[in-house]
């Protein structure tokens, strides 16, 4: 097996099932019936997401793990979402401000995926394609609204971006497996992507009156694994316990 | 059911003869099958009756959202939290058509909600009880869906319109909510010793709620009578408890699992189950708002209301602005 394809895989897995799960805790408690229709939808495309990732890394790693294995039986050392996945939800404005930066990456990556050599992955980017462009455009105008909205929303929204901000240079951050994918053509230069991802920032942020923080430092750990936030481990303890508790049982 | 002791009137059930002719002529038109209209007069008990019951069903599908919320985040595999998130994302849009069916009827969402938040008015009393297992992801699925499914299918029936055709899109939702709740109750039931012993603790607890869903006894009641003139009530709520159980007690049977009633037996003389009742006191506490966890639901809805305050208002000032600049531009 391919050791860098099965890093890629999981990395693309682990960012949708901590999302995923971050987006399900706001299960029945969103600001309305909507929102809680449109959370509860966005958390089942990326389980679904998670599925296909987690699988295929399964199959490349050829040690009889599959998606369920992955996703409930490794710590926290060897997740390899990005950092800002695993943020805490924070207010609505900050799970939204969350949400939308990690949708305009999702997507050009995504789209940048349709590519890819190997033809499996093509095939995910493809079906996940279609719902990311769709929360792409929800999140995008969620942040508009509530950015140019009230006084009030209009400072958490600001907030909420400040919070996050140094977790957005991550996503674009490029090492030895980057180069592997892209040496095989079977994955964009997350370098290359950075561009296009300024510009749909900066057109939204503009129509959400929100300004886009000047210092560009920014966190990571995550996508490699070398040190993730402590919000990690308190959300395994959670999403894993009952299969650690009962490692007999099947569900 | 999520509509329990829902008032009508109060007073006995007129006859024909004693209608003016506006009010038999719409009860004319409900006995011979036809369906009313929110155009369409109709006497104000049957207006205020509706609005009580549609708006508790509703209240129940949003409040549901908790104790299966409750287990979102500790699903056991990736496909089973994926049904528990479509499911309740199933039981939010039914909140969402009810409380549209509501309007129909000249209240709006927005008082709805403020009678739920400040306990005027009520939801079901099962979502009152904990989810405390794995298994009571199954036991509410097989039971409660199960339980709301018996009388939901007869009210696709009712004579208000708009309340029927949400019904229709409902049962076939909630069909499949009751078979998922099986299935997890299959895989417990045949799984590890701890996981037979989740299934059953998870029947012992909601077995005696689930009675309760279709309401005290209500052969005397007036209410009931008015109710199912009108054909908002379409059986009695003893008739669909029976059906209820006729239905539940061989899958439990088949399920190798233990229905906490010494009393169940088949009669062959009815052609029934017969069973205990619940504990009816236990009912009016959880009533009353002493069930397990009324406290916790009113508390969480309050809170993701007031919470969502700024959200909402944010969304409006923007909606706001946006039209102003577009009249600005015409
Ligand atoms: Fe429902
Ligand atoms: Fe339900
Ligand atoms: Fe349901």
């Amino acid at each position: 097996m391919s050791a860098a394809l099965f890093e890629f895989l999981t990395r693309m897995g682990d960012n949708t099932l901590v999302l995923g799960h971050r987006v399900s805790e706001w299960c029945g408690i969103a600001p309305v019936l909507e929102e809680d229709i449109a959370l509860a939808n966005t958390a089942l495309d990326l389980i679904g997401q998670t599925t296909l990732w987690l699988s295929l890394a399964g199959e490349v790693e050829g040690k009889g793990r599959d998606a369920d294995a992955l996703a409930f039986h490794r710590d926290v050392w060897d997740f390899r979402n990005l950092l800002i996945t695993e943020q805490p939800n924070g207010d609505f404005g900050q799970t939204m401000m969350r949400q939308f930066l990690f949708d305009c990456w999702h997507v050009l990556y995504l789209d940048a995926l349709r590519n890819s050599s190997d033809a499996r992955i093509a095939a995910i980017a493809e079906k996940s394609l279609k719902e990311v462009t769709y929360h792409f455009e929800r999140s995008a105008e969620t942040v508009i609204g509530l950015g140019d909205g009230t006084e009030e929303s209009h400072r958490r929204m600001q907030a909420a971006l400040n919070r996050l901000w140094p977790f957005v240079g991550e996503m674009f951050d490029s090492d030895a497996v980057d180069q592997e994918m892209i040496a095989q053509g079977i994955a964009p230069d997350p370098q290359a992507l950075r561009p296009a991802f300024d510009a749909k920032l900066t057109d939204v942020m503009a129509k959400a009156t929100l300004a886009i923080p000047g210092d560009d430092f920014s966190h990571a750990g995550g996508r490699n694994g070398a040190r993730h936030t402590e919000h990690l481990g308190h959300m395994l303890t959670q999403m894993q316990w009952l299969q650690r508790a009962y490692p007999d049982a099947t569900w | 059911m999520y509509a329990q002791m829902i008032k009508s009137t109060g007073k006995t059930v007129k006859t024909l003869d004693e209608m003016d002719p506006q009010e038999r002529a719409f009860q004319e038109r409900i006995d011979a099958g036809g369906k009313i209209e929110p155009k369409d007069w109709m006497p104000d008990g049957y207006r205020k009756t509706l609005i009580r019951q549609i708006g508790q069903h509703a209240h129940s599908e949003i409040v549901g959202q908790l104790p299966e919320g409750n287990w979102i985040t500790r699903a056991p595999t990736l496909e089973r939290k994926a049904i528990l998130l479509a499911k309740v994302q199933d039981e939010a849009g039914h909140g969402l058509y009810l409380y549209c069916a509501a309007e129909t009827l000249g209240v709006s969402r927005d008082q709805l909600t403020r009678d739920l938040l400040s306990g005027k008015m009520k939801y079901s009393s099962i979502f009152n009880y904990p989810t405390l297992t794995w298994a009571d992801m199954g036991a509410v699925g097989w039971l409660v869906d199960g339980a709301a499914i018996m009388n939901q299918v007869p009210l696709q029936r009712t004579s208000y319109g708009p309340y029927a055709r949400a019904m229709v899109r409902i049962c076939k939702e909630e069909s499949f909510h009751q078979r998922q709740g099986f299935d997890i109750m299959m895989k417990m039931a045949n799984g590890t010793d701890a996981q037979r012993k989740m299934a059953q603790d998870a029947l012992n607890r909601f077995w005696g709620p689930a009675l309760m869903m279709f309401g005290p006894s209500d052969e005397n009641s007036v209410h009931s009578a008015q109710s199912m003139a009108w054909k908002i009530k379409m059986n009695s709520n003893d008739e669909l408890r029976q059906k209820f159980v006729d239905q539940t007690a061989p899958q439990a049977a088949y399920l190798g699992l233990t229905i906490p009633d010494e009393t169940l037996a088949w009669n062959e003389e009815r052609g029934h189950y017969d069973f205990a009742q619940p504990d009816w006191s236990e009912f009016f506490d959880v009533l009353k708002g002493n069930g397990p966890c009324n406290t916790e639901r009113l508390e969480a809805r309050n809170k993701a209301w007031d919470d969502g305050a700024w959200v909402r208002e944010g969304l409006m000032a923007h909606a706001a602005k946006r039209r102003s600049n577009q009249f600005a531009a015409e």
